[in-house]
C-alpha cells in the first residue's frame, strides 16, 4: 500500500515520463551560477582595493557593506548551490542512464532560484539590506532579501526531492544492483543540503522575516546565531561535495587512471553526511548563550570531520598513482613525473590538494576551542573559507565546468593552454590573496570592517600585506576572464558530439554492495540523531531563557 | 541482498557505525560536561549536576545575599523599538501642535531654534518621545525642561513627537565633506562613524537627526556624555564614544552637523 502511495506521489510529481536530455538544463544552471560568480569576484575585487592602503577611503562604509552583502550573498547561497544542482542533474542522467525524471520540475527549481536571487539582489544594490550573507540580527533588512534568500533554497529542495526520487525509481528498476557511485554521492550531498538548509531556513521564517515585514519589533540574536550555525558550517561541505565527486568519479579517468577504491567513496560521503552536521557551534565559540559544553562536544566532531578528507585524499593519491604507474612511472616517486601534467583535470587536482591542505591545518586551529580565540572575528576567518572554497572547492567547478563542457553544447572544448593558465593563475592568485590575509589576522586585524587607517602605527604592519592580497585578487580577475574565455569559446566553436559521458571506473568495480552502503538510510539517521543531540538543547534552552529579545535594527534607512 | 536488513543487530554496518557515533558522542559528553568543568580552577560547582548544568548552558542564579550592583544615576526606561510610534494621525499632530505652543520660546515657532536650542523641525519621532520621558523621569536633567514636562502625559509626548517630526526639516543641498570622525569614525578606539547612527550613512531607531542642530548645543552634549553628566543613552553607547573621542574630534563633529542643515 505504502509502496504504491509512493509511486503514485512519484508519477504527479515527475509529470510522467521525461524527454532524454537535460543538456540545456544543466547549462542554464552552470551559465547562471558562472555569471553570479564573475559579478561577485568584481566585487570582491574591489572590496580588496578599497580597504587597501592603495585606495582613498571612499568615505561612505555602507556602500562597502552592501558590496560585502552582494559578493558574500551570490558567492556562497547562488554559485556554489546552482553547479551542484547542474551537476547533479548531469550525474543524474549519466550515471543512471535514464532520462532524468522531472524535468519540468527541474526548470521550476531554476527559475525559483533565478527569481530569488534576482530578488534578493535589488535591495541590496538599493542599500536596502547591507546585512551580509551571515544576516546577523539583530540587524534587519528589507524584506525582499531574505524572501529571494527562501526561494533559492525552496528551488534547491526541488533539486533535492528530484535526486532523491530518481535514485528510488533506479533502484525499483535495478533491485539489489550497486547504485553507482556518482550517484550515491550526488544523493548524499543533496541530503546534506536539504537537511542543513533548514537551520537558516528557520531563522528567516520565523524570526526575521515577521521583523522584515514589521509585524514584530524585537529578535532574539543568541537563537537565530545558533539556527545560523547549524547551517553555516554544514553548508561548507554542500559547497565541497561537487568537488570531491570530481575527485572521484572524473579525475581518475581523465587521467587514464582507476578510482583505487568504490567502497572507501561511499564510506567518505557517508561520513560527510553524519559529521558534516553536528558541528556548527564551534563558530559561536564566542558566544554567551551557548554552553561550554555543546562547545566542547561540537568541537570534537568537527575534528571528526577530517576522517573523511583524509581517507578521500588517501583514496585519490592511490588512484592518481595507478594512473602514474599504468603510463610507465616507476620506483617509490617516478610516477609522479608521468602523471599527465598538461591534462586539466590533473593539474586542477593537484593545485585544489594543496589549497585543501593549507585550508585544512587553517581549519583545524579554527576548530579548536582555545586556539581560535586568537584569530576568531579576525581576518584570518575570511583567510581560511576564501582559501578552502573560493581556492580548493571552486578550482574542481572549473575542472567540472571543462569536463562536462563538450557534453552540454556538443561542441569541441580545446583551448588547453588557457586552461591550465587560468587553473594556475586561480591557484597562485589565492595563495597571493589569502595567506597575507591569514597573517594579518593573526595581527589582530579584524574582519568585517570597511575602514582600516594604515597610518596609525597599531595598523602599520598591515598595510603591506594587505596590498599583497589586492594583488591576488587582481590575479583572480585575470583567471576568471580566462575562465570566461574557454567557455564562450567553446560555446561556438565547431560542433563535434562527443562519445558517451564515462565516470571513474573502480579498480574492482563493485559487483555487490552492502545495503548500509547501496543508500543512505543508515547515515541519514545518524545524521539527524547526532543534530538533536548536538543541538536539541541550545536550541531550546535559547527559545526557553526569558529576556532575550532585542529591538531590531532596520538596516537601509539613511535619514 | 534485499532481504538484508540496515536496522537489525546482525548488520554489522548498522551496529558498528551507530556503537562508534554513540561511543563519541558519549566519551565527548563526560569529557565536555563533566571531566572539563570539574577540573576549572575557581569554579564553585554544588555537585556534579550543577557541573553539567553550568556546561549546558544554564543560567545561574545570584545566591541569595550576594550584592547586586545597580547604577547610582536613573537610567532611561523607554523601550525603544524600530515602528514603536508609526501610528501618528492628523489629530495627534493637531494636539501636537497646540501643546507645541509652550515650546516655541526656546525651540522657535515651527520648530527652528533662534536660541540655540535643539531644532526639532523634522527631527524622529522617536527621539523627541524619548527625551521627553527621560526628562520627565529624571534620567535625563535640564533645569529648563524638568518643569516643563512635568505635567505631560504620554499621549502628550507621543503627539509632541508627532507634531515636530511632521514639520519640515532644514534642508541643504550643497556638497558634505564630512570630517573623518563623521564618516569613518576611529575603529581602533571602537568609535563607529556618527553618520551611521545620525544618518548620512544609516539611521537607526532613537538616535537624533542632528544636522542643522546649532553647535553651541551638540558640543556641550558630547562633552556631558563623556563626562558621565549625561547617561540616558541606552546601553551606554554615546558614553562609550564620547569619553573615546579628542576634543578636537569633538569640535569637528559639532561643526560639521551645525553647518550642514
Amino acid at each position: 500500500m505504502f509502496r504504491r502511495t509512493r509511486t503514485l506521489l512519484v508519477t504527479l510529481l515527475t509529470g510522467g515520463p521525461a524527454v532524454w536530455n537535460s543538456r540545456r538544463l544543466v547549462l542554464a544552471h552552470f551559465w547562471f551560477a558562472f555569471a553570479g560568480f564573475g559579478g561577485a569576484l568584481l566585487l570582491g575585487a574591489w572590496q580588496m582595493f578599497i580597504r587597501s592602503p592603495l585606495a582613498a577611503w571612499i568615505g561612505d562604509p555602507e556602500l562597502y557593506y552592501r558590496s560585502v552583502t552582494a559578493h558574500g550573498t551570490t558567492m556562497a547561497y547562488v554559485f556554489p548551490t546552482l553547479v551542484a544542482m547542474g551537476f547533479g542533474y548531469f550525474v543524474t542522467e549519466h550515471s543512471l542512464k535514464h532520462p532524468l525524471i522531472g524535468l519540468h520540475w527541474a526548470w521550476f527549481g531554476w527559475f525559483l532560484a533565478v527569481i530569488g536571487t534576482i530578488m534578493a539582489i535589488v535591495p541590496v544594490a538599493l542599500g536596502r539590506a547591507s546585512v551580509l550573507y551571515t544576516f546577523y540580527p539583530p540587524m534587519v533588512g528589507n524584506a525582499f532579501y531574505y524572501i529571494g534568500f527562501v526561494l533559492v533554497v525552496v528551488g534547491s529542495w526541488i533539486w533535492v526531492a528530484l535526486m532523491s526520487v530518481n535514485l528510488y525509481r533506479w533502484k525499483r528498476d535495478n533491485p539489489g544492483a550497486p547504485v553507482p557511485f556518482p550517484m550515491f554521492a550526488t544523493v548524499a550531498g543533496s541530503y546534506l543540503w536539504g537537511w542543513t538548509a533548514v537551520g537558516a531556513a528557520l531563522e528567516v521564517l520565523f524570526q526575521i522575516i515577521p521583523v522584515a515585514l514589521g509585524w514584530r519589533d524585537t529578535i532574539d540574536p543568541g537563537l537565530a546565531r545558533i539556527f545560523f550555525s547549524w547551517t553555516l558550517h554544514a553548508i561548507v561541505y554542500f559547497w565541497l561535495i561537487p568537488s570531491y565527486i570530481a575527485y572521484y568519479t572524473i579525475v581518475p579517468r581523465a587521467i587514464g587512471g582507476r578510482l583505487f577504491s568504490d567502497t572507501m567513496g561511499r564510506i567518505s560521503f557517508a561520513l560527510f553526511l553524519v559529521v558534516a552536521m553536528p558541528i556548527g557551534i564551534h563558530h559561536t565559540f564566542e558566544d554567551p548563550q551557548v554552553g561550554a559544553g555543546f562547545k566542547y562536544l561540537h568541537s570534537v566532531f568537527t575534528a571528526l570531520v577530517t576522517v573523511p578528507t583524509l581517507l578521500t585524499v588517501f583514496t585519490i593519491c592511490a588512484s592518481v598513482e595507478i594512473a602514474g604507474r599504468l603510463r610507465g612511472g616507476k620506483g617509490v616517486l617516478g610516477w609522479l613525473k608521468a602523471l599527465p601534467w598538461r591534462n586539466p583535470a590533473m593539474l586542477g587536482i593537484a593545485l585544489s590538494f594543496v589549497m585543501l591542505g593549507f585550508g585544512g591545518a587553517g581549519g583545524i586551529i579554527n576548530m579548536s576551542y582555545q586556539l581560535d580565540a586568537t584569530i576568531h572575528n579576525t581576518q584570518w576567518i575570511t583567510g581560511h573559507f576564501h582559501l578552502i572554497f573560493a581556492g580548493a572547492i571552486v578550482i574542481m567547478y572549473f575542472v567540472i565546468a571543462y569536463d562536462t563542457w563538450p557534453h552540454l553544447t556538443g561542441r569541441v572544448l580545446d583551448s588547453f593552454g588557457v586552461m591550465r593558465a587560468q587553473l594556475w593563475l586561480w591557484c597562485i592568485g589565492m595563495i597571493v590573496l589569502t595567506f597575507p590575509w591569514h597573517w594579518v589576522g593573526i595581527l589582530g586585524m579584524p574582519r568585517r570592517m570597511a575602514f582600516y587607517d594604515y597610518t596609525n602605527p597599531e595598523l602599520a604592519a598591515d598595510a603591506v600585506p594587505v596590498i599583497m592580497s589586492v594583488i591576488g585578487g587582481a590575479i583572480l580577475v585575470l583567471s576568471a576572464v580566462l575562465f570566461f574565455i574557454v567557455l564562450l569559446r567553446g560555446q561556438f566553436a565547431r560542433r563535434a558530439e562527443p562519445d558517451a559521458y564515462r565516470f571513474s571506473v573502480a579498480v574492482r568495480p563493485p559487483q555487490r554492495v552492502p545495503v548500509a552502503l547501496n543508500g543512505l538510510g543508515l547515515w541519514l539517521g545518524l545524521m539527524i540523531a547526532l543534530t538533536i543531540v548536538n543541538y536539541g538543547f541550545p536550541i531550546l534552552h535559547a527559545i526557553a531563557m526569558p529576556g532575550t529579545a532585542v529591538p531590531a535594527i532596520m538596516v537601509g534607512e539613511r535619514r | 541482498m534485499s532481504e538484508e536488513r540496515i536496522v537489525s543487530l546482525r548488520n554489522g554496518w548498522f551496529t558498528t557505525s551507530v556503537g562508534i557515533t554513540a561511543a563519541i558522542a558519549l566519551v565527548g559528553f563526560l569529557v565536555g560536561f563533566l571531566w572539563l568543568p570539574l577540573a576549572q580552577p575557581g569554579e564553585r560547582f554544588r555537585g556534579v549536576w550543577d557541573a553539567i548544568c553550568s556546561a549546558a548552558g544554564l543560567l545561574h542564579t545570584a545566591p541569595s545575599g550576594e550584592q547586586i550592583i545597580t547604577a547610582k544615576y536613573l537610567t532611561t526606561q523607554v523601550e525603544v523599538v524600530p515602528h514603536m510610534l508609526d501610528n501618528a494621525d492628523a489629530v495627534a499632530i493637531g494636539r501636537g501642535a497646540t501643546l507645541a505652543l509652550r515650546c516655541t520660546m526656546c525651540h522657535g515657532a515651527r520648530g527652528l531654534s533662534e536660541a540655540n536650542s535643539p531644532n526639532l523641525a523634522g527631527q524622529y519621532r522617536i527621539a523627541i518621545y524619548k527625551q521627553l520621558v527621560d526628562f520627565k523621569t529624571g534620567a535625563r536633567v535640564s533645569a529648563v525642561m524638568a518643569p516643563l514636562v512635568a505635567d505631560l502625559s504620554d499621549t502628550d509626548m507621543r503627539d509632541l513627537a508627532a507634531y515636530y517630526a511632521y514639520l519640515p526639516r532644514l534642508t541643504d543641498s550643497s556638497a558634505n565633506n564630512p570630517p573623518r570622525i563623521v564618516a569613518s569614525g576611529a575603529p581602533l578606539r571602537g568609535i563607529a562613524p556618527c553618520g551611521a547612527c545620525h544618518g548620512e550613512v544609516g539611521a537607526k531607531a532613537g538616535a537624533a537627526w542632528l544636522e542643522g542642530q546649532p553647535v553651541a548645543y551638540l558640543r556641550p552634549q558630547l562633552e556631558a556624555f563623556a563626562s558621565g553628566s549625561r547617561h540616558n543613552d541606552i546601553d551606554e553607547q554615546m558614553r562609550n564614544v564620547a569619553r573615546a573621542m579628542t576634543p578636537q574630534e569633538i569640535d569637528a563633529a559639532s561643526r560639521y552637523y551645525a553647518e550642514h542643515p
